[in-house]
């Protein structure tokens, strides 16, 4: 690990001018790194992939806002100090969405739960081997221009929707399903102030700047999300499918919420996980349901619609038949669901 | 127990001692450095020891170390605790679990100077100072819940704060709510059973003492 200055601001103002102080060229490629939870930052600096010079402890700044979740009639307001334990557990949580508390309760171990905080957790970075391994030269998201091991690597985590010619590392949080599914927004405090923008515009597919990630400016700090929730969100679900039962991440997964009047889908909400580049939203699956009941034809048209942008490699043709198989079972397991 | 108690009661780990005394050495002057600085001048030498203080056991410890000490090597390495151990250091083992406040973190994943604030408990906190074992250490020996007893430390701390989250209701909860402490000898049906023992044990402590 390098060295660097370690700082404990008293404030989230003093918080956001310490980092944005080191102008960066890029919210990550920023001298100055925002520490929370420690999840990803300390792991990615004791592997030398991140090396920040000064780390801006917000640990203590979670007593205001930044640490709260607000339950009120029309949603949820996420502080982004709360950690995922925390939020899986919370009971308005749980019963007005189960698809978020399911998301945050499937990810990782409940050591890393209770460190990790909801802001962290959405910006988490690839688990692809290559980018984790500085001794692979090849990484354009590490080293922008050095090229892609992965494409003719050992394949079989990779992404299969969201991909370019320089990146096809996956999106490894399970969180960022549900959030994009239920079109979130994000409070984010910066130099110029507080914005909020919708949650599906905070991270960027790799494109040619696979090491950009989000659209976050340098200094910029999550401070909560907002969901706006629906009586039938009740119906919803997360699904995940890993090689292990447990503390693993997902070769593929589904965020799904059904309206189901009259025996039709009135709206439906997909999102999916383990599978592409950045949280994804499977619009095209949803326009498949609406209008019609759930059945085998329209479950398999809904599948094939969210999956026929996909572009495999050698070892993950195998995440589009998995991927498919996993919404399908996502979508009858909401249907069944009584609210 | 503390540091101190932990060498007089282990005379013969000799090297481990040889490391302490020379860390210690070390360490006194960089301590003393430290204290003598305002709070605003460490960040100008991200190479200068920050001077914390732990909450380690029950117990307030000074030290200075270098920012990128993790709580996990500050514990080992200058504070003589050798019962939490250093695994994958990665967060994917759970073989370094504590708690901190009444919540079980991973020490290798959490600087610390971050861990500053909040008390620390580890497994050599764990046990009552006479000596008596927490019930659930009692419960992984009567259990027979290890071999090697590497992941031991982190198993107990872990399991002890899985009942007091309320995940121990079943096996199905234990397993998955445990999953964070890998067992490379695969105890882990006898850790399932000395969670269960311990959940009787610590339900019937609690009562018998009014709490």
């Amino acid at each position: 690990m390098q060295p660097f200055a370690f700082e404990r601001p008293a404030t989230p103002a003093a918080a956001v001018r310490a980092v944005a102080a080191a102008r960066g060229s890029s919210a990550l490629a920023s001298p100055a790194q925002y520490l929370a939870g420690g999840t990803t930052l300390l792991d990615l600096m004791k592997l030398d992939v991140m090396r920040p010079q000064t780390v801006v402890d917000i640990n203590g700044l979670g007593e205001g806002a930044l640490g709260r979740i607000e339950a009120t009639p029309a949603g949820l307001r996420l502080g982004a100090l709360v950690r995922m334990a925390d939020a899986a557990e919370h009971p308005a949580v749980g019963r007005d969405c189960p698809m978020i508390a399911q998301s945050l309760k499937l990810a990782a171990s409940q050591q890393i739960r209770n460190m990790a905080s909801l802001g962290g957790n959405v910006l988490q970075r690839t688990r692809c081997t290559y980018f984790r391994d500085v001794s692979y030269a090849a990484c354009n998201k590490r080293s922008p221009g050095s090229g892609c091991a992965a494409m003719d690597g050992f394949n079989r985590d990779h992404a299969v929707l969201g991909t370019s010619e320089r990146c096809i590392a996956t999106y490894p949080g399970d969180f960022a399903q549900a959030l994009i599914a239920l079109d979130a927004r994000v409070e984010i405090m910066g130099a110029g102030g507080t914005r909020t923008i919708p949650f599906a515009t905070l991270h960027r597919r790799p494109g040619d700047t696979p090491e950009l990630e989000t659209t976050l400016r340098p200094g910029d700090m999550i401070a909560g999300f907002q969901v706006t929730l629906a009586p039938w969100m009740r119906r919803s679900l997360y699904l995940k499918v890993r090689d292990r039962e447990s503390y693993e991440f997902a070769l593929a997964s589904a965020a799904v919420a059904l309206d189901i009047r009259a025996g039709q889908v009135a709206d439906a909400r997909i999102a999916l996980g383990g599978v592409a580049t950045v949280p994804w939203r499977a619009k095209e699956a949803e326009a498949a349901l609406r209008g019609r009941p759930i059945d085998d034809p329209t479950l398999d048209a809904a599948a094939k619609a969210a999956f026929a942008p996909a572009r495999t490699h050698a070892d993950n043709a195998f995440k589009v038949s998995l991927g498919q198989r996993t919404l399908i079972r996502a979508l009858r397991e909401a249907a069944a669901t009584q609210i | 127990m503390t540091a101190r108690d932990h060498r007089v009661s282990r005379p013969g780990s000799s090297r481990r001692e040889f490391l302490m005394v020379g860390a210690s050495t070390v360490a006194a002057p960089a301590l003393a450095r430290a204290a003598t600085e305002s709070p605003r001048a460490a960040p100008t030498d991200p190479r200068a020891p920050v001077a914390m203080t732990l909450d380690i056991n029950g117990h307030d410890q000074r030290v200075a170390l270098d920012a990128r000490t993790t709580l996990l090597d500050a514990l080992r390495e200058h504070l003589g605790l050798t019962g939490v151990k250093k695994g994958c250091d990665h967060g994917q083992c759970g073989a370094c679990t504590v708690l901190l406040g009444d919540r079980r973190v991973l020490s290798c994943l959490t600087l610390a100077a971050s861990a500053q604030g909040r008390p620390v408990t580890t497994i050599e906190g764990l046990a009552k100072p006479d000596g008596e074992l927490h019930p659930m250490q009692q419960a992984f020996i009567d259990q027979d819940a290890f071999q090697c007893g590497y992941c031991t430390p982190g198993q107990i701390l872990s399991a002890v704060a899985c009942i007091n989250e309320g995940y121990a209701g079943n096996d199905g909860d234990i397993r998955e709510y445990m999953s964070g402490n890998l067992c490379r000898c695969a105890a882990y049906p006898n850790i399932v059973s000395a969670i269960k023992q311990a959940k009787r044990t610590m339900a019937t402590a609690a009562t018998g003492s009014g709490q």
